[in-house]
């Protein structure tokens, strides 16, 4: 196995620990952080790729996943205080009525 | 050497990884991710991809990481979910992530290696290099981006100002 298979493989191991963690948690900020594992485990199979590959389209990507991240942080704390204004918990099975 | 490094910080990542997963105070899961950026930027430095590596500690750490450490510290965290850290599909989720993360292994270990291209036929990754690349071929890419951020600000504050009017 090569440095690039190995980091594919870390990568797709971030990927799974970080989708673990969204279902296993119950508290909303940590399941926001899982979420941000699993994007940077994205991040690190662009970067592979585009290292391995030697272009610049894999980290001009990884340029734009970050906005989007930015984007997503914002809003996704906007909706973490309010939710904790209205029901007082991070806890999600406070928002059980949320779904669908 | 670099073998070496990359490994390092590789396992360096992982554990980190673990910590936010099972750590039961929000901070310490925070600052836990923060070390495991870290350990991403350092993977990608390793690598070669310097522009990456300051886009990780600049944007992830500096902004994204600090903005959500703030938000920690403003809310009381301490209800059930600090109580009772796991949910109850914590042991079906392991042993299904077990099972994907052994499959995933198994079907990319088993992947052929491809030759490594010619040194010097491809481009470089220092910030200079893809600046000029990047405003040379993504500059329309940015200007969206720049749009979608605006727009993400913009979400946010009609967000927080819809709470508070009920």
């Amino acid at each position: 196995m090569d440095k690039y298979q190995f980091l594919t493989v870390l990568s797709a191991l971030l990927f799974t620990m970080g989708l673990a963690g969204v279902v296993v948690r119950r508290n909303l900020l940590v399941v926001m952080m899982c979420l941000e594992i699993m994007l940077n485990a994205v991040v690190l199979s662009f970067v592979t790729f585009a290292v391995r590959s030697q272009t610049l389209a894999g980290v001009a990507m990884t340029f734009f996943i970050y906005v989007a991240a930015s984007c997503e942080i914002a809003l996704a704390m906007a909706i973490v205080v309010l939710l904790l204004r209205h029901r007082c918990s991070l806890d999600l099975a406070a928002h059980q009525d949320l779904k669908g | 050497m670099g073998g070496v490094m990359l490994l390092f910080f590789s396992l360096l990542a992982v554990l980190f990884t673990v910590l936010v997963i099972t750590l039961r105070q929000p901070m310490r899961a925070a600052l836990s991710l923060v070390g495991l950026m870290v350990s991403l930027a350092a993977i990608y430095a390793c690598l070669g991809a310097h522009v990456v590596a300051i886009f990780q500690v600049l944007i992830y750490v500096g902004a994204v990481m600090v903005f959500m450490v703030y938000t920690i510290m403003l809310l009381d965290d301490r209800d059930t979910s600090y109580r009772q850290v796991f949910s109850r599909l914590a042991l079906p989720a392991a042993a299904v992530a077990s099972l994907v993360a052994a499959a995933l292994w198994l079907l990319l270990g088993s992947l052929p290696s491809v030759p490594v291209p010619a040194e010097g036929g491809g481009v470089s990754f220092t910030f200079s290099a893809f600046s000029v690349a990047f405003m040379r071929h993504y500059w329309f890419h940015f200007e969206l981006a720049t749009v979608l951020l605006l727009v993400g600000i913009i979400a946010a504050w009609a967000a927080i100002k819809e709470g508070s009017n009920g």
